[in-house]
């Protein structure tokens, strides 16, 4: 092996290098297809530009994505009722916001009260995950799938099947943008996500905690860990950030709409897992990768909605994609892999000879 | 007492429940709606006629589960087998024969990737079937946003076909006798079913997937070839799946985007119901085609109640599926507390 192979061999082999070369490439794609996809400008004192719309629109996704990090880490399974949590807390805490009416002009309680009302539902729904998977030793996948029906029917049973609709200006600040300030506020509050959880991971040691029951939760019970506790942790936080996306979504569309919020964002937070080279089958976690896959996958959604695919027809690709990346990840295809290039190797050899 | 509830071993036990609860439920339903005629033998065979696509469903998830996978694919390709069907037979005027074999081509090539991917490349299958169920539902968008009727009379024509069962009559106001009605998606639901049991049962395959779901390992050290066996059983649910979907379809006559949504958590509720342990190795079909009829009462009583909005079946559902794998989990603890 020559010095140079090795180095690229290095590269490739590196944690974010899945992560970082997918984020180019859509870009690249991007820049051709839209030469002023970089560009930005100011209007009213607000920065709008493609990149920017990217940025703000991935906000809920990275928080998901760092929730469904920890919870693929721990535990070797996804959390499939991420979206489904989200519209329920929305509902929850529109229906609080206006008072049982369907919309509403003025708050009919303390935006404080509702806020943490949605924070504690998903705090409340990833217990109850937890509890199932944790406590109960039940498939991840099967107990989410519980809150994944259930729970946008919770939240049609919150709003009484309607779109509840909160007029109030202050109410959009969380989803839109605070006057004064140019960039969007769920930038802010994707930001600060991360940051707090990167300090707790890094100055605890909760994430080598986390590592170690994903790796093997036998051997992190002999040596003195309680999984238990530990997935327990990382499902409710998922909980709880999925209940704070939840916020984000409904502020937006300053409204709680039961059948649309969060649709389908459970999958881009899978994928944005995978894509962020870590692997589904738990254990070890990058969570800058994940957050770097969150905005490749924002960036993607974009651009097919550039190219007039329908939100309806966009599953399509993305399972696509989240295919073809678990198969690359999967040792089975690795080895087959290898077993070619050795074949051609000894090939090349019984060749020269 | 206590030796006898010792004899009945945990496989058993579930399986009583389900059938107990079941009675229990309809015993509710006759008392409470026994005005609105919730005790005529027409409702009971109702539950048959409205899940007949579910119980195919569900016999198929069983097996799945029982060798140690699962598949929620299931309700969005149900979806897209009603799309494909409603298409080729009103845009492209195909008839309704080679259209239904067309699907349930599409239903084995589905089957065999999903299969090949799970088993071959061992990714989990709850990745590789949730990214199939994504893409089903989003092919079904891509075929058509709009909803498309059936209008087509050869298939119309079987899906109101009715049978008539001579027995328990009852006679309406006008004097003249009813007899209680199924359709022919009935039958076929019943016949798989029945077929499905054997084969589990009674078969070396049937018998290989349960032991591959057991323990796999010990499969592989008895000389199974558990890649291939993995392999045949999403091939044959992805079968299932396809024929499901059309006894679907002979009910709904049409295919649109949101159709069959949370199927598949009804086909794993009706599994895990019936008895069937999520770890994989113990199941039984007919405990499946109780938890559809368990599901199917649920139905009946927001329906008979009039009021109460339609998410409360799924609502109820959810709760009653996890209380049952709280049950199973906690049946499974306390046998290994006991070695």
């Amino acid at each position: 092996m020559t010095v140079k192979e090795f180095k690229i061999k290095n590269i490739t082999s590196a944690r974010l290098f899945l992560p970082i070369v997918s984020l180019i490439l859509v870009l690249i794609i991007n820049m051709i297809k839209t030469p002023n996809f970089f560009n930005i400008t100011i209007q009213n004192g607000v920065f709008y530009g493609y990149i920017i719309d990217v940025i703000n629109r991935a906000s809920e996704l990275v928080i998901l994505a760092v929730g469904m990090t920890l919870v693929v880490a721990s535990s070797g399974g996804t959390d499939i009722s991420v979206g489904a949590v989200c519209a329920l807390a929305g509902a929850v805490a529109c229906f609080i916001l206006a008072g049982g009416e369907v919309s509403t002009d003025v708050y009919r309680a303390p935006y404080i009260t509702a806020f943490i009302a949605a924070i504690f539902v998903g705090l409340l729904c990833g217990s109850f995950n937890a509890f199932l998977v944790a406590k109960m030793n039940i498939q991840p996948m099967v107990a989410t799938l519980i809150l994944f029906t259930a729970g946008r029917g919770m939240a049609q049973l919150v709003t009484n099947g309607q779109i509840t609709y909160i007029r109030v200006e202050s109410f959009k600040m969380l989803g839109n943008s605070i006057h004064g300030i140019p960039l969007p506020t769920p930038v802010f509050v994707a930001l600060a996500v991360v940051l707090i959880t990167l300090i707790i991971l890094k100055k605890t040691a909760l994430g080598l905690y986390i590592e170690t029951v994903g790796i093997n939760n036998k051997a992190a019970r002999l040596v003195g860990l309680n999984p238990v506790y530990i997935q327990f942790i990382a499902y409710a936080f998922c909980g709880l950030l999925a209940g704070l996306a939840g916020m984000i979504v409904s502020s937006r569309v300053y409204s709680a709409d039961a059948n649309n919020a969060g649709l389908n964002i459970e999958l881009d937070a899978i994928l944005a897992v995978a894509l962020g080279g870590n692997s589904l089958a738990g254990g070890k976690f990058s969570l800058l990768g994940s957050v770097i896959g969150a905005y490749t996958i924002q960036a993607l959604t974009t651009t097919l909605y550039a190219m007039s695919v329908s939100a309806d027809q966009l599953p399509v690709y993305k399972a696509i994609v989240v295919v073809i990346i678990v198969s690359l990840q999967s040792k089975e295809f690795i080895k087959i892999i290898r077993g070619f290039n050795l074949n051609k190797k000894k090939a090349e050899v019984a060749h020269e000879r | 007492m206590k030796d006898k509830l010792k004899n009945i071993d945990n496989k058993t036990f579930l399986l009583y429940i389900t059938i107990l609860l079941f009675i229990i439920m309809y015993g509710i339903g006759i008392i409470m709606f026994g005005s609105k005629g919730f005790q005529k033998p027409q409702v009971f065979l109702n539950l048959f006629i409205s899940n007949a696509g579910l119980i195919v469903i569900a016999t198929g998830m069983t097996m799945v589960i029982i060798s140690g996978g699962i598949d929620i694919s299931v309700g969005s390709f149900v979806a897209l087998t009603c799309m494909v069907l409603a298409y080729l037979m009103e845009k492209v005027k195909m008839n309704a024969l080679s259209a239904i074999v067309l699907v349930i081509i599409i239903g084995l090539i589905f089957g065999l990737i999903q299969g090949i991917l799970i088993s071959y490349l061992n990714i989990q299958p709850f990745i590789v079937t949730l990214a199939g169920m994504f893409f089903a539902r989003g092919m079904t968008a891509i075929i058509s946003q709009e909803m498309i009727s059936i209008t087509n009379e050869t298939f119309l024509s079987w899906a109101n076909k009715k049978i008539t069962i001579p027995l328990f009559g009852i006679v309406n106001k006008k004097g003249a006798v009813v007899y209680p009605y199924i359709y022919p998606t009935v039958i076929v639901a019943l016949i798989i079913l029945v077929l499905m049991f054997i084969m589990l049962r009674y078969t070396k395959f049937g018998r290989s997937v349960y032991a591959v779901g057991g323990n796999e390992q010990s499969a592989l050290l008895l000389g199974l070839n558990v890649k291939k066996i993995k392999l045949q059983v999403y091939i044959l649910n992805g079968l299932l799946c396809s024929i499901g979907g059309f006894l679907f379809c002979l009910n709904t006559c049409a295919g649109f985007v949101e159709q069959a949504k949370g199927f598949e958590m009804e086909a794993i509720a009706a599994a895990v119901i019936g008895g069937t342990l999520l770890t994989g190795g113990v199941g039984n079909v007919f405990g499946s085609l109780f938890g559809v009829l368990i599901k199917g009462t649920i139905e009946a009583f927001v329906s008979f109640q009039g009021t109460l909005s339609s998410w409360w079946t799924k609502i109820i559902i959810a709760a009653i599926l996890a209380f049952f794998i709280i049950l199973q989990s906690i049946l499974a603890m306390s046998k290994r507390g006991k070695k």
